[in-house]
């Protein structure tokens, strides 16, 4: 494989690291990468937001957590700080530091027109390592000749 | 068993050309398997496979990329100057090691 365009759409912790792996891997390959972030996976991207990234501690029946007691206050940030804890024991790097490993590692990374526009944001909202606010005209035009994951 | 022969020294791999016996590397070795990838050794491409190599032999793994960024004293975007078609794969290759196993 030569080239993946890889869509990070979800803003939880476990709904950002596989699209992470999945492009720092393709790297390690030796595979082109563009890493296109649209609705709530923009929080991985969002100066504000990505040092910030929780574990869905409610409606998230694979956890093992009944709802009602992730829903109790300080459950969210409980379960991420021991998820963390696992995963620095594993050398899988915070997301801050991954992104920015990714894009030194010459990955492309984008943010999605359609929901920067929806959510009021603009390019001062986004880490420096972002290439550019694209459309899914761009993104396809960018992904022709390569392999697309949803994530 | 498959066998390679490099620097008159028959030597053991893996599919892909990774030595499977550390010991039987030599520098003149790792040069060659070098130009064999199309990859012209500097002291900076040195740097990594040597920092690879030690690791290895002294903890039996081979360092993640993260570690390889933070540790040898090739930061990220270097690594990838130097080996374009992965650090990891094409250093420890080089440094006659095991292909590394881990995702990061």
């Amino acid at each position: 494989m030569d080239k993946v365009s890889i869509i990070i759409s979800k803003g939880s912790l476990e709904g950002v690291y596989p699209g992470l792996i999945l492009a720092n891997g393709a790297r390690m390959e030796g595979i082109e990468v563009n890493l296109f972030f649209t609705f709530f996976g923009m929080d991985a991207i969002n100066k504000a937001k990505y040092e910030h990234l929780k574990v869905a501690t409610v409606g998230n029946p694979g956890l093992g957590i009944p709802t009602m007691v992730g829903g109790l206050p300080g459950m969210s940030a409980l379960v991420t700080h021991q998820m963390e804890k696992k995963m620095e024991a594993l050398d899988i790097p915070p997301i801050p530091e991954f992104v920015t490993m990714i894009a030194d590692s010459g990955a492309k990374l984008y943010a999605c027109k359609a929901s920067v526009d929806m959510f009021d944001l603009e390019r001062s909202n986004f880490i420096d390592e972002v290439e550019a606010i694209i459309t899914v005209g761009d993104f396809y035009r960018m992904a022709d000749g390569g392999q697309i994951i949803f994530t | 068993m498959t066998t390679m022969t490099l620097e008159h020294t028959t030597l053991e791999v893996d599919a892909e050309g990774y030595l499977q016996k550390p010991e039987q590397w030599t520098r003149a070795i790792g040069e060659a398997i070098a130009r064999e990838m199309g990859v012209t050794m500097t002291d900076r491409h040195w740097v990594v496979c040597d920092f690879m190599r030690e690791r290895f032999l002294s903890t039996g793994a081979a360092p993640s990329i993260r570690s390889l960024g933070k540790d040898s004293g090739v930061p990220i975007k270097e690594l990838y100057q130097l080996f374009p078609k992965g650090p990891a794969k094409m250093a420890s290759r080089i440094a006659g090691i095991p292909k590394p196993h881990g995702c990061i």
